[in-house]
């Protein structure tokens, strides 16, 4: 058995660390301050595609859809094991929300792995937090789906078997495949990058990051022509043949209605107690002004 | 998130500031012919040096989000002895599935091997930094490096045998010392005997203190020749843990590496392969082997100064006293510098000799292939002096500053550092074995001191003070010709003596002047081009230095042939 998966995952800016310059004073994400990084969950389903290649031999694909420099995604799964990838790039999906990206992404896995057995992803990313991508790539491509997938038990007779992380415990379900599983945080974290591969495509470039110059003018340019695989393959809206109503800001139909700036400004502090009292107290305060609940 | 090579720039320095490095990656790389057959081969030195920083990368990154958030529950566990056998601490197979998932395996070996080919500098550096996260954990990872002396020695078939298991993360130990054969190897009394029947030979006896003695692959020295005594009637062999027959009797219960099974083993007529030729065992074989553990000793002492250091700092700028960070009072700031001084001076020499070492073994390694041209011998010699040279003094006096660094370290912690709550004490305790194993800094002294008595530091050191330092170093270099000079004088005067028993004696002096002068020069070196990351140092070392060849000297200069009797004892 050789299964083909797709992996999808995502470049974000790391929220995770974020410092008092996460924010630039007109109120936007000061990308500088937050360095772009692999979606933390699409690692934790990275790892799980590559047990499953370990155990049954697989073709792991990673599919990325972002800017140039998302290619950094392909190149960092590459290194830890994946076969390869594709940066699906284009004016036309900028803007996109969870509805327009899922489409783009499950046009784009018809156009490249028609006869996938697994599309598996992270439960959500870390930059907007919707956990939809996953759940929508697989109703548009009319396959099951196991979302918070903790482990992947068992594949036998193309079922597979999934311990899923729910509120207060585990659950065991299985599905046949094909299907889509979206990798929860609590899974097991991916392996570290393997030396040989990243030597071996230490220079895999997508063209979009050549910026002005061709794989021809670069250092080593001789590589590129020895080994394509140097070479990281975009995707583009027609190549994918992508219907354009349904990409990007076309096909969105989530409308922000206002963006607010918030900027904390704290005029004064105060000092609680760990008492029962002050902790209710706070509560009820962080209630009435709709902090929380 | 935190690296353990990114985040300290020092090695970078020195893996890429040497004019020797160079010179390195060709011979290494035969001038390039791996390039067009595997993928993973350098195209010229920048690109090799890129390769290598990448290599080390890795190595930071697992070091500080595997290895060393498991030390702790490491060396709190330990390893297990069930039914002759050991099973590691449960998080250490968490740490060599990463080393092994990344591929960190016979590092230096050739690619035709699956290896990665890289120099022992490099390896040197990973030596180094996964020490920094878990030096007991390094002792059992950084074992493949017996892998070498099975290259170096071992026929073809062994070679293609075992060479790809051990890069494919397979363990070694290196099965040497006996209940009465320590220091003394030559006392080695485990037999082989050769099995006519079966034609193979077998080992029968006991061994002790065997460091991950458990491990796939062995290297066992042994009694071949029977009747024989002393040294030349060793052997050595290669033990397949897949053919059985050593069991594994107890495990030692240590003051520290707690991580890193210390075994004794028990040999029940087990089957092994002879490795090179018959009584060379010790005398050829051992030698080369000690003289590789040796530089990842070293390494592993840097590693834990870096360790001592990492902990000294954080915990000094966060511990407040008498209304301010105890980092504040020039006596704890003098402790920490005096770390940081003793840390970069050892990690120039430990690197220095690296680099020496992986010009003579790529030119060794060369030999074997063709025949080396008159020049090349010349280099081959060369480096093989300076590496034979360097070893002992890098490796004495790194696992001496190992144990100071972790005794500074406790003490900045105060009565904090004697709980065992903090990670200094492992440190402290883990450090106490690097003066001790594969060689006591006593031991390493004795392989030094013929090199001080015969010149051979002293003109490495001339031609060092030949060469230019800008104006503002020109005081250091003074200084350092004048404690050059009062060596020299001490080393003169000793010899005039013409007195075994009182050169022995002023051995230790004349070893830790010379290493201190030689420490020095580099961190010299490394300042002028580097000021931001060594000038503090490089005072800071210069003036322990000083003061330190000005104490060996006074006593040397005491010590005559009359006062021997009183460091007599019986």
């Amino acid at each position: 058995m050789s299964l083909k998966i797709v992996v999808l995952a995502k470049q974000v800016p790391d929220t995770r660390n974020v410092g008092p310059d996460a924010m630039t004073p007109e109120g936007t994400v000061n990308r500088s301050a937050l360095p772009a990084i692999f979606n933390p969950e699409d690692l934790n389903a990275l790892e799980q595609a590559l047990r499953l290649k370990d155990k049954f031999g697989a073709t792991v694909t990673v599919l990325t859809m972002g800017p140039g420099r998302a290619a950094e995604v392909i190149r960092e799964a590459v290194y830890r094991g994946a076969d390869g990838g594709y940066l699906l790039t284009d004016r036309a999906f900028a803007g996109a929300d969870t509805l327009a990206t899922s489409y783009a992404l499950a046009t784009a896995i018809k156009h490249v792995c028609p006869d996938v057995d697994l599309i598996i992803g992270g439960r959500q990313a870390i930059d907007g937090d919707t956990a939809q991508v996953g759940p929508q790539v697989a109703e548009k491509l009319g396959l099951n789906q196991i979302t918070y997938t903790e482990e992947i038990l068992s594949l036998e007779n193309g079922i597979i078997r999934v311990k899923r992380h729910i509120d207060g415990g585990v659950e065991t379900v299985e599905s046949k495949l094909p299907c889509v599983l979206t990798v929860n945080g609590s899974a097991a974290p991916c392996r570290p990058r393997n030396i040989k591969r990243l030597l071996r495509f230490k220079r895999a470039l997508a063209p979009l990051e050549l910026q002005n110059t061709t794989y021809a003018e670069l250092p080593y340019a001789s590589e590129y022509e020895k080994k394509p695989y140097l070479k990281i393959q975009q995707l583009t809206c027609a190549d994918v043949e992508a219907d354009l109503s349904q990409c990007g800001l076309a096909g969105s139909p989530t409308k922000v209605k206002a963006v607010e700036n918030i900027v904390f400004k704290a005029k004064e502090s105060k000092v609680m107690t760990g008492s029962d009292e002050d902790v209710n107290g706070l509560i009820r305060e962080l209630l009435a002004s709709h902090t929380i609940g | 998130m935190a690296n353990f090579y990114t985040d300290i720039p020092e090695i970078k320095f020195e893996l890429e500031n040497s004019p020797l490095m160079p010179r390195i990656v060709e011979l290494k790389e035969r001038d390039f012919a791996d390039r067009d057959e595997y993928a993973d081969a350098p195209q010229d030195v920048a690109d090799a040096v890129d390769s290598y920083n990448r290599v080390l990368e890795v190595v930071g990154d697992i070091t500080a989000n595997v290895v060393a958030p498991n030390a702790e529950d490491v060396d709190a566990e330990g390893p297990h002895h069930e039914n002759g056998r050991v099973r590691y601490a449960s998080k250490t197979y968490e740490n060599l599935q990463a080393m092994t998932q990344a591929g960190l395996n016979g590092m230096t070996m050739p690619r035709r091997y699956n290896g990665l080919n890289l120099p022992v500098t490099v390896y040197t550096a990973a030596n180094e930094i996964v020490s920094t996260g878990d030096a007991g954990f390094e002792n059992i990872w950084s074992l493949q490096d017996c892998i070498e002396t099975l290259y170096c020695f071992g026929n073809e078939e062994q070679r293609q045998k075992y060479i790809p298991r051990v890069c494919n993360g397979e363990t070694m130990s290196m099965d040497l010392t006996e209940p009465d054969a320590g220091s003394d190897l030559q006392s080695v009394m485990l037999k082989a005997t050769y099995d006519e029947e079966n034609e193979c030979w077998r080992l029968n006896g006991s061994k002790r203190f065997i460091t991950n003695g458990d491990s796939d692959i062995h290297l066992v020295l042994a009694r071949s020749e029977a009747g024989t005594r002393d040294g030349r009637g060793l052997s050595m062999f290669i033990y397949d843990k897949r053919d059985g027959g050593v069991d594994v009797r107890r495990i030692e219960n240590k003051l520290g590496i707690h991580g890193s099974p210390t075994c004794e083993l028990v040999y029940k007529n087990a089957k092994c392969e002879l490795c090179g030729d018959r009584k060379l065992g010790l005398i050829k074989y051992v030698m080369s082997l000690m003289n590789g553990a040796r530089l990842g000793i070293a390494a592993q002492s840097v590693g834990l100064s870096q360790a001592a250091w990492n902990e000294a700092l954080a915990y000094a700028r966060d511990r407040r006293q008498f209304g301010k960070a105890i980092i504040e009072f020039p006596a704890v700031a003098e402790m920490l510098s005096n770390i940081k001084a003793r840390l970069d001076a050892g990690r120039a020499l430990l690197y220095q000799t690296a680099r020496y070492v992986d010009i003579y073994k790529a030119l060794e390694d060369i030999s074997r292939e063709r025949k080396l041209t008159p020049e090349e011998r010349a280099e081959l010699k060369l480096y093989n002096r300076l590496a034979d040279a360097f070893t002992p003094l890098a490796k004495g006096m790194n696992s001496e500053y190992a144990n100071q660094n972790g005794y500074d370290c406790i003490q900045i912690h105060g009565g904090s550092g004697f709980m065992l709550e903090y990670a200094c004490q492992r440190i402290y305790r883990d450090a106490r074995i690097t003066s001790i194993y594969e060689g006591t800094t006593q031991l390493q002294t004795v392989a030094a001191i013929r090199y001080i008595t015969n010149g051979f530091y002293a003109g490495v050191i001339g031609e060092w003070e030949q060469q230019s330092v800008p104006a503002e170093y020109a005081a250091y270099a003074e200084r350092l010709k004048a404690m050059n000079a009062r060596l020299n004088a001490c080393i003169a005067s000793v010899r005039e003596a013409d007195n075994q028993e009182l050169l022995d004696l002023a051995a230790r002096h004349l070893y830790e002047m010379t290493a201190e002068t030689v420490m020095c020069h580099l961190l010299l070196h490394n300042a002028v081009q580097a000021p931001e990351l060594f000038g503090k140092s490089l005072n800071v070392y210069v003036n322990m230095a000083e003061a330190d060849v000005t104490r060996h000297a006074t006593l040397l200069e005491h010590l005559d042939v009359e006062q021997l009797e009183n460091y007599r004892r019986e």
